[in-house]
């Protein structure tokens, strides 16, 4: 097998052994990057010169036997919402084509303390507001099963990555199933932690409330292993917790003999394409060969997941944007100094960003304007309330909620996006982890004509172990870990 | 129609905590005044993507003191919220504040605070207090008409403000600026504010008068602004509704140079500041404890310090008052008192020529160059007779000007009263030499000896002691007499 595809770990051991350097895994994944870049674009930016600098100094760290992080010399792909001191950071939109950021994330610090080669940051959706990757302003990225298809978002890009070969691990954020989404369509496995388990510091707000960054990999052990990196209280984000768990990797092994797990009818039911269906249920056949116990249940609050999620969403995106108005940073509207600040902010906010971010900042304005704020934005806040005391009921029947993580395959380019409300719908069984805090996590389950399909296991806050656990296991049941896309 | 219409008007008050060594949601320095331009700042405070706030406990504590100080009934939980507008002084063009939304509360509400105007006491009602953020500063080069673009100084960026808000209680302008003077006072005393510094305190004002609209003046940076806007307004008000001219809400702003208020926007343009809860901040519970703590940790208040004034020092009640109305001053005294002992003279000094050169020099008492060791060091020579009242008036201003001590001022001066028995016989001699026909209308009038006494003290620049002066002419007449 290429050395591209080897698992993240296995490199590791590699480069601690001598047998490779650093610099060679950096320089084979860069090789990688030029020749299928083209048809991929699942990069905004490559950091090749800075990459190969930070391999040379872990190698030099190792001929002269001193300690190396977990991450030592291993590629990492970082979406382009999550700041990087020097690099730019352009979160996939034109009003940030241009900002390089002054600091670094918490968990670039992390990664970067753990001895990781950054080597680029990735496509997304404008501001993280897609599930294609086609809202960016850098181009769509292309799914590598199948070119002519979307590979999903918002992190589309570290998917993508991923599924190339073009890194061994990557950083994504996930707000309504931006993570779980692109892994899905992609066929690799991320994880949306629980909410507070990482630290948000660095990460360009879409939606505070929601979102988190999390791992994402082509095997279930390599991003256990980023998630213990990257987890962990951190003072500089008062939404964040100290982490339960020290290692990820050490409670993966396991049987699953007595796990009890719910399958949410509104997650299979009535939108969700056949094929999709029937293979999450065959994997949930599979794992009643080991013991394992399954039953469906109802939960009706589900219906109103998707409102109350876009409200709020938007509400807090509409002013978590309104700081890009070109005065410190970013696109600016060319002045010769006959225009007030009024015109100035309003014209580079008119070109700078695209149609859906635009979208959704004038629907979050008006939802928290004054009379429709109860209306809207206050109903949404006890909607989810009551949808948080819902999953709080399932998870004393059941350890783990099982469905689909799209309910759809990957679709075309173009197909829908000049659909938004269909898009929006794409969410549905992604939204619900995300307003209710809980880990979900989402990894290969089948394939169909050659397209991956994707299920997803979430649990009670702060499980994120049961769930790597469970995919752990599926993975070495299944084995899709196997299969990589022809390029 | 009667121009003596009811008045009423409300404030709302924006006090810096300058006591904080950080601003409210950063770890930047809050000593920001006199630094170079967007020196202060991080990228929190800058408001650059993906930063996050973290609330400065402190600041937390302090606009809780506030709120005890102030009679206030505090939250059980509070949380912070975003106030959402576009202004280039607004670095995420939303300000992190707070607001009453469902589930929480402002920090404090439901005060009063009682002040003297006029020698009576008056209770306002203190509708809320909480925490929020400073914007950055604007900087027009050359003037705001003049200068062809404008400059943002993110120094006071997320500077921690407390805003009290007021019912609208005040019936004048007078009024209105004894409570802030009072106001003042209390947060000097609390420890977490230092009213000398520029732009530490600003306020809004909102006046009615019966029969028109509620206006809304904004932008009053001072005490004495303070009571000018509201004059103004109120006139002007007053004067429409004489004409008959219907007036509704409106906000307008005080120009400071021309003493005018202009329009700003009127109620149909007033801003909608989509408040919601900011998600990056958790709510903060406020325990019993922590009240019990900051209850204990009280310092004393100005009224409380005045009533000891008056009892400890017997100082008159006005004097009292005058004292304690900057923490700074009471201070003072009481220093000086330690060292000098004699609370009355002290407390007249303090009160005349005292705060007559702080004024013309246009300084505060924190900084100006007369210490309290320095005061009671004059006073003590004057006690020993070194120097006169008229002298120490003078050795006051050099004091002032120099920040030398009273001693040297009047050692370099030379402003020490003579009293050296034989230097002064020496120059009565002279004297009597030079003046003979004098000498000899002295022998005969006892009143001729005030033009001897006069010529002495001019040789001596006035410096000769008056007394001995006096009593070593006639002992020298005597002898003359006795020849």
């Amino acid at each position: 097998m290429k050395l591209y595809w080897l698992p993240a770990y296995e490199v590791k051991q590699k480069i601690l052994s001598q047998e490779l350097k650093a610099e060679e895994v950096t320089q084979e994944i860069v090789e990688r990057i030029r020749m299928v870049e083209d048809k991929v674009n699942a990069f905004i930016t490559v950091c090749e010169d800075e990459a190969l600098k930070k391999a040379k100094e872990v190698d030099k760290k190792i001929v002269k036997g001193e300690k190396v992080g977990v991450l030592a010399g291993i590629p990492i792909a970082v979406k382009d919402n999550i700041s990087t001191k020097n690099i730019r950071t352009t979160c996939g939109s034109k009003i940030l084509e241009n900002y390089i950021p002054p600091f670094n994330a918490t968990v670039i610090e992390k990664i970067l303390a753990e001895d990781a080669v950054i080597i680029g940051k990735t496509n997304m959706d404008e501001f993280a507001m897609g599930t294609t990757t086609e809202t960016s302003y850098f181009g769509p990225t292309k799914n590598p099963w199948d070119l002519t298809r979307v590979p999903g978002g918002s992190s589309g890009g570290s998917a993508a990555a991923l599924a190339a070969g073009e890194a061994f691990l990557a950083l994504g954020s996930d707000t309504g199933g931006s993570i779980r989404c692109p892994a899905c369509f992609c066929g690799v496995v991320g994880l949306k932690p629980t909410y507070g388990l990482v630290s948000r510091y660095g990460l360009i707000a879409y939606a505070n409330t929601f979102e988190q960054i999390g791992p994402m990999a082509r095997t279930t052990f390599d991003c256990a292993l980023l998630l213990t990196v990257i987890a962990g209280w951190d003072w500089r984000d008062s939404t964040s917790v100290e982490t339960p768990q020290k290692s990820y990797v050490e409670v993966l092994d396991g049987e699953l003999k007595g796990l009890k797990v719910g399958i949410p009818r509104e997650m299979v039911g009535e939108g969700v394409e056949e094929k999709v269906v029937k293979a999450v249920y065959d994997y949930v056949f599979r794992l009643e060969e080991f013991g394992v116990k399954w039953e469906e249940f109802s939960l009706p609050i589900l219906n109103y997941a998707l409102p109350a999620y876009y409200l709020i969403a938007m509400s807090e995106a509409s002013s978590n944007l309104a700081r890009f108005d070109g005065v410190r940073y970013g696109y600016r509207f060319p002045s010769d100094g006959n225009l007030d600040w009024n015109d100035v902010f309003s014209k580079s906010r008119r070109d700078g960003f695209g149609a859906e971010v635009k979208r959704r900042i004038i629907l979050g304005t008006y939802a928290l304007s004054a009379g429709y704020y109860g209306k809207f934005f206050l109903k949404s806040l006890k909607t989810i309330t009551l949808i948080k005391k819902d999953f709080e009921e399932a998870f004393k029947r059941f350890d783990v909620l099982i469905g689909p993580t799209m309910p759809i395959l990957p679709f075309k380019l173009k197909e829908k996006i000049d659909n938004p409300l269909a898009l929006y719908l794409c969410d549905i069984d992604t939204v619900p982890a995300n307003l209710t805090g809980v880990p979900a996590i989402s990894f290969p389950c089948g394939f169909s004509n050659g397209l991956p399909i994707g299920v997803q296991v979430m649990a009670p806050p702060f499980r994120e172990d049961l769930t790597l656990k469970i995919a752990y296991k599926s993975e070495k049941i299944l084995g899709f870990d196997r299969f990589k896309p022809n390029l | 129609m009667s121009l003596d219409l009811k008045v009423k008007i409300g404030l709302e008050v924006h006090c810096q905590l300058t006591s904080l060594k950080s601003k409210l949601f950063c770890g930047c320095s809050s000593n920001y005044r006199g630094k170079p331009p967007n020196t202060c700042v991080c990228p929190v405070c800058l408001g650059l993507p993906g930063a996050m706030p973290v609330v400065n406990r402190k600041a937390v504590e302090m606009a809780l003191l506030i709120a005890l100080a102030l009679n206030c009934k505090i939250a059980k939980t509070t949380f912070f919220a975003r106030k959402n507008y576009f202004y280039p002084d607004l670095p995420k063009n939303f300000q992190i504040s707070q607001y009453d939304l469902e589930g929480g509360e402002p920090l404090a509400s439901n005060g009063y605070v009682t002040f003297t105007v006029n020698k009576t006491r008056k209770t306002v009602r203190i509708r809320r207090i909480h925490l929020e953020e400073d914007p950055g500063k604007l900087v027009h080069p050359g003037g705001i008409g003049v200068s062809p673009y404008t400059l943002v100084d993110y120094n006071r960026s997320g500077i921690a403000l407390v805003e009290i808000v007021t019912e609208p209680d005040f019936e004048s302008p007078v009024e209105a600026r004894s409570f802030l003077q009072k106001l003042r006072s209390i947060l000097e005393h609390l420890g977490v504010f230092d009213g000398s510094l520029e732009g530490a305190m600003r306020c809004d004002a909102n006046v009615s008068v019966e029969g028109g609209g509620r206006i809304e003046i904004k932008n009053i940076s001072s005490f004495k602004d303070v009571e000018r806007a509201l004059s103004y307004e109120i006139i002007r008000q007053k004067d429409l509704i004489k004409k008959g001219v219907k007036f509704g809400m409106e906000t307008r702003h005080w120009d400071e140079t021309k003493r005018v208020t202009v329009t700003l926007r009127t109620k149909e343009e007033e801003q909608d500041y989509r408040y919601f809860v900011e998600p990056d901040l958790c709510p903060i519970v406020i325990g019993d404890e922590l009240i019990e703590k900051l209850k204990k940790e009280m310092p004393e208040l100005p009224d409380a310090r005045k009533e000891r004034f008056i009892r400890e020092y017997g100082l008159p009640e006005y004097n009292a008052e005058v004292l304690v109305g900057e923490r700074a001053l009471a201070d003072f005294f009481e220093e000086c008192v330690k060292i000098y002992g004699k609370p009355k003279p002290i407390a007249n000094w303090l009160m005349g020529d005292f705060l007559q050169c702080l004024h013309s020099l246009d300084v505060s008492v924190s900084q100006c160059k007369v210490k309290p060791e320095h005061l009671a060091d004059m006073l003590m020579l004057i006690d020993k007779g070194d120097i006169s009242i008229k002298i120490a008036k003078k050795v006051l201003w050099e004091m002032m000007k120099t920040g030398k001590t009273a001693s040297v001022v009047v050692e370099e001066k030379g402003w020490r009263r003579i009293t050296d028995e034989k230097f002064l016989l020496e120059v009565i001699g002279k004297v009597f030499q030079e003046n003979s026909k004098a000498v000899k209308d002295a022998l005969v009038d006892g009143k001729a000896i005030h033009y001897l006494v006069g010529k002495v003290m001019e040789i001596t620049k006035g410096m000769a002691d008056p007394e001995l002066t006096n009593k070593l002419i006639r002992e020298k007449l005597a002898e003359l007499k006795n020849d």
